[in-house]
């Protein structure tokens, strides 16, 4: 499969503060690629270098095979961009602000025009074209702000946090849009984000980034199955003290992490441990409002990851 | 190869253009900017020529030229920090324009905004005091690249690192009133102080007023092909100082 983006030993410095440590990584051709990682882990800094906002202090990176340092605006032609945090121009209309950006990439007016209105359409915003930027919600701007990414027609888009902070209904839009069009025009996506669900639920693959550095990378099952043991049970009670179960006398139970009306208990046999909660609660008149079993989750890889290392740094101090 | 760097070119100079007119249309077409640009020069002119013995005749290169540095520098400054608030430089900076390209489209907005405006005072010298030009080409010559120098000056005032216009605003006035002092706008500077004579010759604004003098037929300080080839001067010195500049505000941003 064909390599569009290769990060080549990227680091960047803030002053004498290191925020991003020899990142290296390849995103394929057509794929849908997170950047999954805490605040702070240097996610959005990698993306500002790759979009050529900031210049690495050293390293580099490909872009369709145009080297992000030597050939800046070539590389950039390739892409889209949608920023964490809104920057649409609010003294220019809908219209403008989407027509600007596909006059910078250069597209000509016929076809920059058909396009703007696709966009438009497709993201509900058609009806507000000459309404000024100023008067948009977060999520219209965010909205907006694709359509900005997208009428330059890019091989790859990057979007960082794009759902951060919205409603559901825009939030599920603007990813719905992105798988749509990943599947329609074979256009790669590059997301950076913290919600572990989303990442989970619309990307081919997964890099784990800590402390500016790459923890782990690979698609979501195969992430998943580095902690197979983090097989788990929950369970919830609708009343009563479920206190006294003693979840931690359970056989077979590996760790236990209290919920606000229940628990979640670890263990490498969920099925029997589900068994022997529900008898137990049974013979002590308990109600049991939801009980279920839990294949390991991206976050539990997450937590596994960044927790261990945080771990590791703590005993070196 | 010269096919696609031919296209590089074309390329940016077309986004210079896209640049330069999202900011006319953004930040130049304002009413405040426009009453600004017109009131500023006028008033600040009056203010040191009134109750002086100087026919009004005379004031009118002075103002002319002054008219055209402060229009042509006046937004350049704002621009990049405005910017960088709403966070739509992050915006620019990731498109396909270069950085070369912004600047020269600030460049070109602010050059625009202060050909423009100096024809209120060429027209009010004509209309009102019958000042007429005598000599076109130092006339245009000192209209139009002392454009393109004052603007190149005012961008490169706005390449510090900083999103408040307040501290970019503060330095502008710092190094743009000054030059007015010593650049012959109030009076030629052969009448001027000896201290005054030696650093006109370090101002942009000397040449552009002198060329413009030439241009409504009076004695010039400087020879104008030495005008002309300072200012070009300035200019590309102001640019690529702003380049070198911006630049390294970039490798240095946090922001």
């Amino acid at each position: 499969m064909n390599i569009i983006l290769e990060s080549k030993e990227l680091v960047r410095y803030y002053g004498t503060h290191l925020a991003v440590d020899r990142v290296s990584f390849e995103v394929r051709c057509g794929e849908i690629f997170a950047f999954l990682g805490p605040n702070g882990a240097g996610k959005t800094t990698t993306v500002r270098m790759l979009t050529g906002f900031f210049t690495p202090s050293s390293g580099t990176g490909l872009i369709n095979g145009h080297d992000i340092v030597r050939e800046p605006t070539e590389a950039r032609r390739h892409i889209g961009v949608v920023p964490e945090e809104a920057n649409v121009y609010v003294d220019l209309s809908v219209w403008r602000n989407v027509m600007l950006m596909a006059e910078l990439h250069g597209i000509d007016k016929r076809t920059r025009t058909e396009r703007g209105q696709e966009l438009l359409e497709a993201f509900d915003l058609y009806d507000r074209k000459e309404h000024e930027g100023r008067s948009l919600s977060k999520g219209l701007k965010q909205r907006l702000m694709l359509c900005m990414a997208l009428v330059s027609g890019p091989d790859l888009l990057f979007l960082d946090e794009p759902t951060s902070g919205l409603d559901v209904k825009s939030a599920r839009l603007i990813r719905d849009t992105i798988v749509r069009m990943n599947k329609e025009e074979n256009m790669t996506v590059f997301l950076t984000t913290h919600n572990i669900a989303e990442a989970e639920q619309i990307c081919d693959r997964v890099a784990i980034i800590d402390e500016g550095r790459i923890a782990a990378i690979d698609t979501p099952d195969a992430l998943r199955s580095v902690v197979a043991s983090r097989r788990s049970v929950e369970v919830t009670f609708s009343d009563g003290d479920y206190q006294s179960l003693s979840p931690e006398g359970f056989q077979g139970v590996e760790e236990l992490k209290p919920l606000s009306q229940g628990f979640k208990l670890y263990s490498a046999t969920p099925g029997r441990l589900a068994q022997q909660v529900a008898a137990s609660a049974l013979e002590k008149g308990l109600e049991v409002q939801n009980i279920r079993t839990l294949e390991p989750s991206l976050e539990d890889v997450f937590v596994h990851i960044t927790s261990g290392k945080n771990k590791r740094s703590e005993n070196h101090e | 190869m010269s096919e696609k760097n031919n296209n590089i070119w074309s390329d940016q100079v077309h986004a210079a253009l896209v640049v330069a007119k999202k900011d006319i249309r953004i930040y130049y077409l304002k009413p405040p900017v426009i009453i600004f640009g017109v009131i500023f020069p006028v008033f600040f002119f009056l203010a040191f020529a009134i109750g002086r013995p100087v026919p009004v005749e005379d004031m009118v290169p002075g103002m002319l030229a002054m008219a055209l540095f402060f229009t042509a520098s006046a937004v350049g400054p704002l621009v990049t920090p405005w910017e960088r608030q709403a966070k739509t430089y992050e915006r620019l900076i990731t498109s396909p324009a270069s950085l070369g390209a912004i600047i020269a489209g600030d460049v070109l907005a602010g050059a625009g905004f202060g050909v423009v405006f100096s024809a209120i005072p060429l027209i009010v010298g004509y209309v009102g005091v019958g000042a007429t030009v005598s000599s076109v080409l130092p006339m245009a010559a000192g209209i139009l690249i002392g454009a393109v120098a004052f603007s190149s000056l005012g961008v490169l005032l706005s390449a510090p690192a900083t999103q408040s216009p307040s501290q970019i605003m503060m330095l502008a006035n710092l190094v743009r009133l000054p030059l007015i002092f010593v650049s012959g706008v109030f009076m030629p500077i052969t009448e001027m102080p000896v201290w005054g004579r030696a650093v006109a010759p370090f101002s942009p604004l000397s040449y552009s007023v002198d060329l413009i003098r030439a241009g409504y037929g009076e004695e010039t300080y400087f020879p104008i092909g030495l005008s002309i080839a300072a200012i070009i001067g300035f200019s590309i010195m102001f640019f690529a100082l702003a380049m070198f500049f911006h630049t390294r505000g970039r490798r240095k941003a946090v922001e």
